[in-house]
């Protein structure tokens, strides 16, 4: 009997180690019918699902929209740039009129925190974050966790350094959520001026030095500096950053071990991740967005039986 | 909780040594014929069959497990999700004729999600289905199956509980069981 504890998938905070257990098993199987020579399942074909972006993505929007096709489900986009949001229309005002054409479920990006969760108190659809500010995305966790599940088995012991630019990541704030359920032990490494002031409250630590990041973990996980984000200069400059915190092909090797380096995408190739590391055989961020659409057919077919 | 004993251990070795004869009756060219079990249950007694079939045969025959979670047409109407198991057929059923096996045949709509599920593997020549037990005047679409161990009247509040030894119990053993 496999049931979700939620109805929408807001953040990581409020699942369960069993609900993420369990979407990591459906993956897994959703994982086997995308490989298939027909990659289709007709589970959601009476579901239609708005993929509503008010902030730009490719690789999100692209993994939503194949695996709600995946599953059969009728899709229609939104993007904010050219809609009537630019004449002024508010959220609630602009979701509801895109539910009153019957939609059964959103996916929502928006640049401010808990957008979402808003929505969710308002609508009675099912809600997919699909990145709120600089707060959550709960798919990107859970497709890096199931990535790392399938290399090393489990992830319960193990050992995971998020680097970068945690303070404006919303990928950052998922990870330690999911990895802290499932028993791994996480330690964030960047500029302190991009580490929240009361990150270590979340039961991680914080090292300084990349080196010493790179020594201790199993599997790096590698974030973008969001310079979109940045409204103050957090570091004198790019050339800077890189210097310090710029993970080549030569770290990697240098290391006495082999660790998994992972990224959420876009790469900035040549500031946080030179381009030899990320096509290395270090790296399994191809990996990642494969089982993206898995985890998300996963989680689309989980809410949508919960209603 | 009252049960009744449909078939032991030894009805129910003699009932799959007459299946596999009907079946090579049928087929007595096998090298086109493959076994695809229906998870999660129908699996044991597609290996009991295809470990038999493979001795009275002489040759290798393709098995392979089909789970038609994701092709069920009561999903979002029953009450609790059916969980998903593995899919695992690792050989193509274009132009195959295909043994569709599972344990107990009750309202059809798992063999029609199995019809469903199996073309995302090729057009079968020819569908056939193999059930332990048909539960009788129980069918909510019309399929019927072509290998039949045992015919049971039941009664809606019937269940019917299949114990392998493969799947971990003791004895083989089938039981109609009445839901309080």
């Amino acid at each position: 009997m496999a049931k979700l504890s939620q109805r929408h998938l807001l953040g990581i905070k409020n699942l369960t180690t069993q609900d993420i257990e369990l979407i990591f098993d459906t993956a897994a199987n959703f994982k086997e019918v995308i490989n298939r020579p027909i990659k289709k399942v007709p589970s959601l074909r009476d579901v239609t699902i708005a993929n509503i972006f008010f902030e730009n993505s490719t690789r999100t929007r692209l993994s939503f929209e194949l695996a709600e096709k995946r599953l059969s489900a009728d899709v229609v986009n939104f993007s904010a740039s050219g809609s009537s949001v630019k004449k002024g229309e508010t959220l609630l005002d602009t979701v509801n009129n895109i539910l009153a054409m019957k939609v059964d479920m959103v996916v929502m990006r928006h640049a401010s925190v808990g957008a979402p969760h808003f929505l969710s108190r308002h609508i009675k659809a099912n809600i997919v974050n699909a990145g709120d500010g600089t707060h959550e995305h709960p798919t990107q966790a859970l497709l890096d966790t199931f990535s790392i599940r399938e290399r090393l088995g489990t992830l319960s012991g193990k050992k995971v350094a998020i680097i970068g630019d945690i303070l404006h990541s919303r990928v950052a704030l998922s990870n330690i959520f999911a990895l802290r359920k499932l028993g791994a032990e996480v330690l964030v490494c960047g500029p302190p001026t991009l580490l929240p002031k009361y990150i270590t409250s979340l039961g991680i630590t914080v090292e300084l030095s990349l080196e010493k990041a790179l020594a201790w973990c199993d599997v790096a996980n590698v974030l973008r500096i969001q310079l979109e984000r940045q409204q103050i200069k957090y570091f004198p400059s790019l050339r800077e950053y890189t210097l310090y915190y710029g993970i080549t092909k030569k770290t990697l090797d240098n290391l006495k071990k082999k660790i998994i380096v992972m990224h959420p995408g876009p790469i900035n190739r040549g500031v946080e991740l030179s381009s030899d590391a990320a096509d290395s055989h270090h790296s399994i961020i191809l990996d990642q967005v494969e089982n993206g659409v898995a985890v998300r057919m996963a989680v689309l077919y989980l809410l949508a039986a919960a209603n | 909780m009252r049960k009744k004993l449909i078939f032991d251990s030894d009805l129910l070795t003699i009932t799959l040594q007459r299946l596999c004869h009907q079946i090579l009756e049928n087929h007595p060219n096998f090298s086109e014929t493959v076994i695809v079990g229906l998870q999660p249950r129908g699996i044991y007694l597609a290996q009991l069959l295809h470990a038999q079939l493979e001795q009275l045969t002489r040759q290798k025959i393709d098995l392979g497990f089909l789970d038609v979670t994701f092709h069920r047409d009561d999903y979002r109407r029953r009450e609790v999700v059916a969980r998903a198991s593995e899919t695992k057929i690792d050989f193509l059923i274009e132009g195959k004729n295909v043994l569709l096996v599972d344990d107990v045949l009750y309202t059809g709509r798992t063999v029609r999600a199995a019809v469903d599920a199996m073309l995302a593997f090729g057009r079968p020549a020819k569908v056939e289905l193999v059930v332990l037990v048909d539960r009788k005047y129980t069918r909510d679409l019309p399929i019927e199956a072509n290998y039949v161990g045992k015919f049971v009247n039941t009664l809606e509040s019937q269940r019917v509980l299949v114990e392998l030894e493969s799947q971990g119990a003791e004895n083989n053993k089938i039981w109609l069981i009445n839901k309080e």
